[in-house]
């Protein structure tokens, strides 16, 4: 087999290998099936449930998303804003990072307040969870511009919105794709949050159900549809970074 | 009144520490088509220097004029080589090249509609510095010698009438250096562009400049103007005559001298 393909592969060997160990203790330590399931019996219950786990993955993945693109293009105004002068990236930065330290499962209470049990909170939880790595990503992109560059485009009479469309916002453009990836998996944790804390449908509320009714199994066959989903998403955004912005993935291509 | 003027100027930077007088009354003229070189231990605020006279900082006291007029901003015409390339990855060569023209008057509105026409523009000065076919290249699959003609190339496409070179070979192993030398001379030989090459390298200085200007260190000052008057064509060679070597040795101990106060 050649190393290609054994790197390929290696990601299924590991998953197959975690799941047999899995199996292997439960059956070793006669695990009871409302403590820890056996893979078997989740992978079983999965396809007995397989309607209402498609249904809310749906659910999950709609918010997921909805809750994402609004991250997007307020991550990626606030991030142009942030880094476009030293003034406004030390004013807000502080207030940014106090934002983002505050749990977001106590705010999806108010949200609840604000717009009732369902969708709408969840979508937002998404939002106000993943549009944080966004600007981030997006502002230090802007602010690491190198001066030669700015030197060289200023002694040409360039404006900063010129400078900025030039160079700055493709150069950060590795820096946002880069974030995608993070930000989705985070929307994700976003939704799930609201969704088990105050909703009707989605994962989240179905997890919350199963485990109300002691369907143990069905708990955990959510907790791996929830992972194929993350995983899934995650892939899309690496492979959207790759494709958007391969001249920043060179190394291994160049002489020097 | 000379291309380049500079009287009385200074800068102070203000730092924590309080001001630093990064550069002290400075005089100096540069006449139009000069090759200026300005030599001088590090630290002595050279690269200060080009930030007054491309406009890019204001001077604390003290004039910069240019082309007659006092300098009140950027200039919108100089073209800059710094030491490092400083090339655009998502672009390919040619489109490095490009750049100036996307942004100085009057390209910047013909450029979308002319594009054929720039693209030969672009492909022709690459030519001239030996890289013939490698517009559709990117920056990071050339070696450092090759961007910094791409970035000599980008400096001078717009045709400015003043470029701005700040140590553009520090960075280059000794031979590539002598070989870019020789293509800078060219340039020059053919455009005629007033230049202010800023450097450590004494003998780039001689073999390249029409003068020389040295500068103390810090708090920066002008102390020497020497007149290089090898006749031109120059190649590599004269740099062991002995009219060279006695210049050489003279800025050597110039600077030597500045270094111990």
């Amino acid at each position: 087999m050649s190393a290609v393909n054994t790197e390929r592969l290696a990601p299924w060997i590991i998953t197959i290998a975690l799941f047999l160990l899995w199996e292997a203790a439960c059956i070793l330590f006669d695990m009871p099936a409302y403590v820890l399931p056996r893979p078997t019996l989740v992978l079983a219950e999965m396809w007995n449930f397989k309607g209402a786990i498609l249904l809310n993955s749906l659910q999950t993945l709609w918010t997921t998303v909805a809750g994402f693109a609004i991250a997007v293009v307020f991550g990626l105004a606030l991030g142009i804003f942030i880094g476009w002068s030293k003034a406004i990236y030390s004013g807000l930065y502080p207030v940014m990072i106090g934002f983002n330290s505050i749990p977001k499962v106590a705010v999806v209470p108010i949200l609840v307040l604000w717009f009732g049990v369902g969708t709408v909170p969840a979508i937002l939880t998404a939002f106000l969870i993943s549009f944080f790595p966004i600007v981030v990503n997006v502002a230090t992109g802007l602010a690491t511009l190198e001066p030669e560059m700015e030197d060289v485009l200023r002694a040409l009479g360039a404006s900063k919105l010129e400078i900025m469309l030039k160079v700055g916002i493709p150069r950060s453009m590795p820096y946002f794709f880069g974030s995608l990836k993070v930000a989705i998996t985070l929307a994700f944790v976003g939704a799930i949050i609201s969704e088990t804390i105050a909703a009707n449908s989605g994962l989240g509320h179905l997890m919350l159900q199963a485990q109300a009714n002691f369907e143990v199994p069905l708990v955990f066959g959510c907790l791996i549809a929830l992972a194929i989903l993350g995983i899934a998403m995650y892939a899309i955004f690496a492979l959207l970074e790759q494709r958007m912005t391969g001249w920043a993935f060179r190394s291994g291509i160049n002489a020097g | 009144m000379a291309f380049v003027e500079l009287s009385g100027t200074s800068l102070a930077y203000r730092t924590r520490d309080g001001e630093v007088l990064a550069l002290d009354a400075a005089d100096m003229a540069v006449e139009k088509g000069e090759f200026t070189a300005v030599v001088g231990p590090s630290g002595c605020g050279k690269s200060t220097l080009m930030k007054l006279v491309t406009g890019l900082r204001p001077p604390t006291a003290g004039t910069v004029s240019v082309a007659g007029e006092r300098v009140r901003g950027p200039l919108k015409i100089a073209g800059m080589a710094f030491q490092n390339a400083t090339l655009l990855p998502w672009r390919t060569v040619r489109d490095n090249v490009l750049l100036p023209l996307e942004i100085v008057k009057p390209h910047r509105s013909r450029i979308r509609s002319h594009r054929r026409e720039y693209e030969e523009r672009a492909d022709a000065i690459l030519e001239t510095v030996g890289l013939a076919g490698f517009g559709d290249r990117f920056p990071w699959e050339l070696s450092g010698g090759m961007q910094q003609r791409v970035s000599l190339c980008r400096a001078l496409v717009h045709e400015p009438e003043l470029l701005m070179l700040d140590e553009p070979f520090a960075a280059l192993d000794a031979f590539t250096r002598e070989e870019l030398w020789c293509v800078l001379r060219d340039l020059w030989q053919e455009q005629h562009f007033t230049c202010i090459l800023v450097t450590h390298d004494l003998r780039e200085a001689v073999f390249l400049a029409d003068t020389i200007h040295v500068m103390s260190a810090r708090p920066g000052r002008i102390l020497h103007r020497h007149v290089i008057d090898i006749p031109r064509p120059r190649d590599l060679e004269i740099l062991y005559d002995r009219a060279s070597v006695d210049i050489i040795h003279t800025l050597r101990h110039q600077i030597a001298g500045v270094r111990q106060q």
